[in-house]
Parts: C-alpha cells; sequence; structure tokens
C-alpha cells in the first residue's frame, strides 16, 4: 500500500551555539520510511535551518508566541491554507503552551500534535519541582522559586552555596554567593520573567534521558546520554550513549505515573553513591535527538506516527557507546533568499 | 554480568564503561590482567603469568597487579 505524503511543520531551526531541535528532529524523519514534505517555521529570519540545503521544503516566519495567540494562530491558519499541515511538531518551551492549549483548534483544522496535556505540561515547571517529586516518588536537589532577588539573602535550609539559579524556561548559573546571585536573578528574570529558581547542587555526573511517552503510561522510546563536551553555555557538543538501567527504569517510572504523553528529556545528577536526582523535565525533543536516532530509537519518526494515530510498539533496546559531536559550518547563502524571508515572511 | 564483563574492551587497550559513558586506556601488562580476571583466575595465578610473560620479578608484578586492582576498583569496574 503507498504510503500517504506528510506535510510536517517543523520549528526550532535555530541550528547555533545554543542549538534548537528542529535541524535533529528534520533529520530523523527524513532518516525514516515517512514520506515527507518538510515545512520549517522560524521566528527568526537568519535561523540557520532555513537556508540548509535538502532540509526544508519551504520555510515560514511566525510570530513570538509572546506576540498573542491570535496572531500566532492567524499565521498557522495561513501556513495550513497554503500548506495542508498533517503535522506539527513543536521544539521550544516557550511556544509549547500555545500549541498544547490550541492542539484541539489545531486538530478540527486537520493539524495533529503529540504533545503533554496542559495539566503535565504544568505540574513539571521548575518552580513546581519539589510538589512533583513528592507527588511521584522521585529524588530531587532542595529548591524554591524565587519572586523577589531579597529572598536571596535569606534562603530556607538546607539550601547553601553552591547553588543553580535557574530561568523560567532557559538558561542556569552556578552561584556562590549573595552578589553573584542578585546579578543572575536580575538577568534572567528580565530574560525569561517570573519567577527564577534556586536549586541546590549537587556533587555529580549529569545525565540526561530522551524519551517519548504514548500518554497511556507506556514508554515508547528511552534513550539514556551522558554529555562529554559541554559549552560555556553549558549545551552538550558532544554526548555518548548509556547503559545505565536505573535511570531507564527512572524514566519509565515518571512516564508510568504521570502518564506523560509525547517526547521528553529528563536532566538528572548521578552522585559517586549511585543515587539520582532529577533535576529538570523538558517536555519536548532536546537537541541531541539525532543521537538517539543513530542509536537506534527514531522519535521524530515515533512522534509522527502517535500523531497521526498509529499504534507504535514500544522500543527497549538501542546501541551503548554511540557519540554524536556536533560541529559548526559556514554556508553560503545568498542576499535573494534572505530578501524573501525579510520582505515576504516565506522562503 | 559482573562489573568486569560489562565492559567494552578492545585489544588496543581502550576501555568504554557502558554505564556510565567513560573511557580509559590501559596497557599492555592491564589489558592481560583484565582478561585473566574475567577468566576468573587468581591473583598468584596471574602473577605468575605476568612473570612468564615479561621481564620482571614476582614482587615487582604483584605491585604492579595490585595497584591495578586497586585503579579498577576506585573507577568502579571491579566488584
Amino acid at each position: 500500500m503507498e504510503q500517504k505524503k506528510l506535510t510536517i511543520g517543523v520549528t526550532g531551526l535555530n541550528n547555533i551555539d545554543s542549538p534548537g531541535p528542529g535541524v535533529s528532529v528534520i533529520r530523523g524523519i527524513k532518516e525514516s520510511e515517512i514520506d515527507a514534505r518538510i515545512i520549517g517555521l522560524a521566528y527568526e529570519n537568519l535561523e540557520p535551518g532555513i537556508y540548509m540545503p535538502g532540509l526544508v521544503d519551504k520555510t515560514y516566519l511566525i510570530p513570538f508566541p509572546s506576540t498573542g495567540s491570535e496572531a500566532f494562530l492567524e499565521r498557522l491558519e495561513y501556513i495550513h491554507s497554503k500548506e495542508k499541515l498533517d503535522i506539527i511538531i513543536p521544539n521550544f518551551d516557550s511556544e509549547l503552551y500555545l500549541f498544547i492549549k490550541f492542539s484541539d483548534k489545531l486538530l478540527e483544522m486537520g493539524i495533529h500534535t503529540f504533545l503533554p496535556t496542559m495539566e503535565q505540561f504544568e505540574e513539571r515547571h521548575k518552580d513546581n519541582l519539589p510538589e512533583y517529586a513528592k507527588k511521584y516518588g522521585i529524588k530531587v536537589p532542595e529548591s524554591r522559586p524565587i519572586v523577589n532577588s531579597k529572598e536571596l539573602s535569606n534562603l530556607p535550609k538546607p539550601l547553601s552555596y553552591p547553588y543553580f539559579i535557574k530561568g523560567k524556561f532557559y538558561e542556569a548559573f552556578k552561584v556562590v554567593n549573595n552578589n553573584q546571585g542578585i546579578y543572575y536573578f536580575n538577568k534572567l528574570s528580565a530574560k525569561w520573567g517570573l519567577p527564577v529558581v534556586v536549586q541546590q547542587a549537587i556533587n555529580g555526573t549529569e545525565v540526561n534521558v530522551i524519551a517519548l511517552g504514548d500518554g497511556e503510561g507506556n514508554t515508547v522510546s528511552a534513550v539514556a546520554m551522558r554529555k562529554q563536551y559541554i559549552t560555556d553555555k553549558g549545551k552538550a557538543w558532544g554526548g555518548i550513549t548509556l547503559n545505565d538501567e536505573r535511570l531507564l527504569e527512572i524514566t519509565h517510572h515518571i512516564i508510568k505515573e504521570t502518564k506523560w504523553r509525547g517526547a521528553m528529556e529528563l536532566e538528572m545528577i548521578k552522585t559517586d553513591e549511585g543515587e539520582y536526582y532529577l533535576i529538570e523535565i523538558n517536555p519536548r525533543i532536546p537537541a541531541w535527538v539525532f543521537l538517539a536516532v543513530g542509536a537506534g530509537q527514531n522519535i521524530p519518526e515515533m512522534v509522527c506516527r502517535l500523531a497521526t494515530g498509529e499504534k507504535v510498539e514500544p522500543i527497549t533496546t538501542y546501541k551503548y557507546g554511540k557519540m554524536f559531536i556536533r560541529y559548526s559550518w559556514d554556508l553560503i547563502g545568498d542576499i535573494a533568499d534572505f530578501e524573501k524571508i525579510v520582505i515576504f515572511g516565506e522562503l | 554480568m559482573s562489573k568486569l564483563n560489562s565492559l567494552a574492551i578492545s585489544d588496543n587497550g581502550f576501555i568504554f564503561k557502558p554505564s556510565t559513558g567513560e573511557s580509559f586506556t590501559t596497557n599492555e601488562i592491564g589489558l592481560m590482567i583484565i582478561n585473566l580476571l574475567k577468566e576468573g583466575k587468581s591473583a598468584d595465578e596471574i602473577i605468575s603469568v605476568i612473570t612468564e610473560e615479561f621481564d620482571i620479578d614476582a614482587i615487582s608484578a604483584g605491585r604492579d597487579l595490585y595497584e591495578y586492582l586497586d585503579f579498577l576498583k576506585r573507577e568502579k569496574m571491579l566488584d
């Protein structure tokens, strides 16, 4: 039977030093058996994915979510009228709220997504992590959301230096004194809004899992990874897949208990004593997803299949010791392409 | 599976620990010690093989062996 060609919209084409996941997601789809037309959805006119040869079939600029839901939806309706989108895979934390909120409306239009529910999305926020951990029986470092820098000089015990101060959506800085804390509080709150989260630093190795839940408590996919090289922005520039059974057990537990729907990234610290502390849940595909594809679990493909209602059998194995090494590459573009994006908002 | 058997070890002396993603390099004696440990040889038997294969006495071989065992335990590669 001939497979229907799917038109798939993908955001996160900013393949820069703090890369969005879009380019890796598209590479995963292109490596699969899905016959796809890829529509790039970009926020800025210099996102590299717009210009990468052979990556997207067409790109449209979309307004930042902060512009408001009306403008956001209007633009998606326009793009859908042109392209007849079957699926959208949003890849930014900051846009997920809108995509989840309007997922029913998008479905009415014929656009499928496979995202966490609003409740799942909201309850795993960094500022809610202690309650989340208590509810689902997971270990997390002491943390506290703060809305005023004055709170930093009077943090409740056992919070102490060094701690991490984290932005609502992105970025985290290690803090060893109050002045530093205030400086980063101001920086993070100005950029990402309130609250800012203070989280106790835990000694150990950061380990990560990319996983996919089917929404019924089953883990369809899970691959564990350790960052081997971390940039000054805290991003992985190299990583390797692990055979860490305990880490995968914790992942299965979280997905089972929360009935997680969609992709997620768990960021955890493994201490020398072998204890695991959950430091963050990112409710989306992470930028290193192509490592999972290379290790044998094509998560972007599975997301597409789940989004369109296909039954996807869980994959429980992958290759250990598979590595990714990021690189930068100068593309040579033409001013005519740039002009089209700037003037018409599409290319 | 024992910790030692879970390691991926190449003939070139490159050791990959899949549970943590760490990698190590080892020399010819280290590689021989690991292989003999995996075969279940005792310390005395390993010392005996080292003295036969390399031009060193039993005391030096014993010192090398115990230093290496300490390293393997410290890095959680040996039960």
